[in-house]
């Protein structure tokens, strides 16, 4: 999961608020608070089982601080990597669908054609019903 | 039935009629469902302080309430929005669904071109300006109807913004006459529909159904111009009719192709705006109407009571016709928004900007579509009023009702009676017919040639007016057999 947790680390939203980059340290030594973690583990459901994966992730960030040694003044922001390509506009046809049988495969449990899901959104344990961690 | 579009002005004890004056927008970001502001300079709960309407001094009675709407129409398209898969109301579960829509690894989303033409019919019919360049993001939050865990749509910078929506309202005083009022539209934006969840409690298990999943969606954002149940139904009422008339959406509320959520406030005019509640689950036009209204009053009851409200989302139940708070445990929504890297600018054309040498399919012409669009209702009620010389009360009432502009034309185009007769029998007594037994206009065993006929022995005075009515309401039932001047040798007992 550590993995998945650097690579999320690394997407910074863009536009918007800047959150826990703003508080670490601009010398790259900043700290995540536990209230962080809680709060990225109920967004993006990833799970920062271990220490190490905090530091980690707080290294990560601390190379992502990087980006703003560079002078981006009166530079319009980049939208995407795809910004001057051509959207491709599809026809309004049906090409596609009728396959639920090989759809229904993918899942864990079925009822007529239906795929199966806990009910609503089970909320995540808060920090102090968690367990700590092996390592502290 | 026809959706009262005309009722007296809103009248009540305890709060006035006030709009709030233009330009003083809501502060926006619901926890669930509104698109969040944040590039707009207009912050998310979280952080934005939140406007509590002071407690209300004792004797204080005057308040205003503030109603803004978010109305999702579903394109009426053949496939959906990103993804070849058919758009059909219902069908085998999950049989309408393509790897794309079941959110498999690999897929990519294309856009669909009819979508965005119904985007920019929708966008000019409203008077919007359309953004000749709009951007597709992403929402991320988890829920097992959203197989991607995000939803693509147009936060940053939708294909239309800033336009108009023009209601009637009844005047009361004067009768026939119909007051227009105009709610702002913010935006339209473009976005993907969610699946279905049908839930068993017996189980304790969700069962999903992805045929919906992908369809496209026009979201209309109406400003909080609207104070009241009254208005912000006739508004929705008048935008079901622009869409169906554009053929951009079936927009039928009974069948989910229109959904409305509402934010609803009260204050005190010249104070703060109060509190926000967003009341959603709402199937007719009818239900939000009283739904409004009753969420206007429990938070007027509420403060004046010393209580407070609370920044959450409410549900409207039908049978006991409240609204209940929906409180979820996690309350807090971070949607995390972010350039949907998928998909490049979309970009649109006009008269004066079309590219040349490039596949004429792949191009959308804005002036090309305004030139196409149809006689827009607000129109047509307009050229009644003058062809006709109706009030505007009857214009309004011809075009609510399926198939009855039609009829009337048919019947005018038939007859030699004069239009205001016309206009008199279809609207009292044929239409009463219908209401009585429960039709809809193309149900009627009553054509509009047998109507014209009818008003052709009126108007020669072959049979009398009297003799007409006398048997009415139960002469229309006559006109389904030929008619003939005998039918009607009844000696009439009164002599008007």
């Amino acid at each position: 999961m550590w993995a998945r947790a650097l690579w999320l680390g690394l997407r910074t939203p863009l536009g918007g608020p800047r959150g826990f980059t703003s508080k670490t340290d601009p010398q790259g030594s900043g700290r995540i608070t536990a209230e962080m973690i809680e709060h990225l583990e109920r967004l993006a459901l990833v799970d920062f089982g271990s220490r190490e994966a905090v530091a980690r992730l707080e290294k990560a960030i601390a190379f992502a601080d990087r980006l703003r040694a560079v002078d981006t003044d009166g530079v319009e922001p980049m939208e995407s990597v795809l910004e001057d390509r051509c959207l491709y506009l599809r026809s309004d046809n049906v090409v596609e669908g009728n396959c639920a049988d090989e759809l229904l495969q993918n899942s864990h449990r079925v009822v007529e054609e239906y795929f199966v899901a806990p009910p609503g959104n089970i909320p995540l344990p808060k920090l102090d019903e968690q367990e700590p961690f092996p390592h502290s | 039935m026809a959706a009262p579009v005309l009722r007296r002005g809103c009248r009540g004890r305890l709060w006035a009629l006030a709009c709030v004056d233009g330009g003083s927008c809501h502060g926006r970001g619901a926890p669930t469902g509104s698109p969040s502001n944040r590039i707009r300079g207009q912050s998310s709960v979280a952080q934005q302080p939140l406007h509590t309407a002071q407690k209300p001094r004792k004797g204080e009675h005057n308040w205003a309430a503030v109603v803004g709407l978010e109305i999702h129409a579903q394109i009426s398209s053949n496939s959906k929005l990103f993804s070849g898969s058919q758009v059909r109301f219902s069908a085998p579960p999950n049989s309408l669904v393509s790897f794309f829509d079941a959110s498999l690894p690999g897929t990519l989303p294309v856009l669909n071109r009819r979508c965005v033409e119904a985007a920019v019919m929708t966008g000019l019919a409203l008077n919007c300006h359309i953004n000749k360049k709009s951007l597709f993001d992403r929402k991320h939050y988890f829920y097992a109807d959203l197989p991607a865990g995000y939803q693509i749509t147009q936060q940053r910078l939708p294909i239309a913004v800033n336009g108009s929506l023009t209601y009637g309202v009844s005047a009361g005083k004067e009768r026939g006459q119909v007051i227009p009022k105009t709610v702002r539209v913010k935006q339209i934006q473009l976005e993907q529909d969610s699946g279905k969840s049908l839930h068993d409690d017996l189980r304790s298990q969700t069962l999903i159904d992805l045929n919906r999943a992908g369809v496209g969606l026009l979201e209309v954002v109406l400003e909080p111009d609207l104070s009241c149940g009254e208005e912000a139904a006739t508004a929705v009422r008048e935008l079901q009719l622009i869409l169906q008339t554009l053929g951009t959406s079936q927009a039928n509320m009974a069948e989910g192709q229109l959904r409305v959520d509402a934010n609803i406030s009260v204050h005190h005019p010249g104070e703060p705006l109060g509190v926000r509640t967003e009341v959603k689950n709402l199937n007719s036009i009818r239900f939000l109407a009283k739904a409004i209204d009753y969420e206007i009053q429990r938070q007027i009851n509420e403060l004046e009571n010393g209580g407070e409200i609370l920044n959450e989302t409410r549900s409207f139940h039908e049978k006991l016709g409240c609204t209940v708070s929906m409180r979820d445990k996690e309350a807090k929504q971070d949607y995390r928004f972010m350039p949907e890297p998928n998909l490049p600018p979309l970009l649109l054309y006009d008269a004066t900007s079309l590219p040349i040498g490039t596949d004429p399919r792949q191009v959308i012409d804005i002036d090309h579509i305004r030139e196409t669009l149809p006689e827009l209702p607000s129109v047509t009620r307009e050229r009644l009023v003058q062809q006709y010389g109706m009030l505007p009360e009857h214009s309004f009432t011809l075009l609510n009702e399926v198939g009855l502009l039609e009829f009337f034309q048919n019947v005018i185009k038939e007859t030699r009676a004069e239009p205001k007769k016309v206009t008199s029998w279809v609207l009292n007594i044929f239409l009463g017919y219908l209401k009585q037994e429960n039709l809809a206009v193309s149900e009627s065993p009553v054509t509009p040639s047998a109507l014209a006929e009818l008003l052709d022995l009126l108007d020669s005075r072959t049979i009398s007016s009297a003799a007409a009515k006398q048997v009415c309401p139960y002469s229309l039932q006559f006109l389904t057999v030929p008619l003939s001047q005998e039918m009607f040798s009844v000696t009439p007992q009164c002599h008007h």
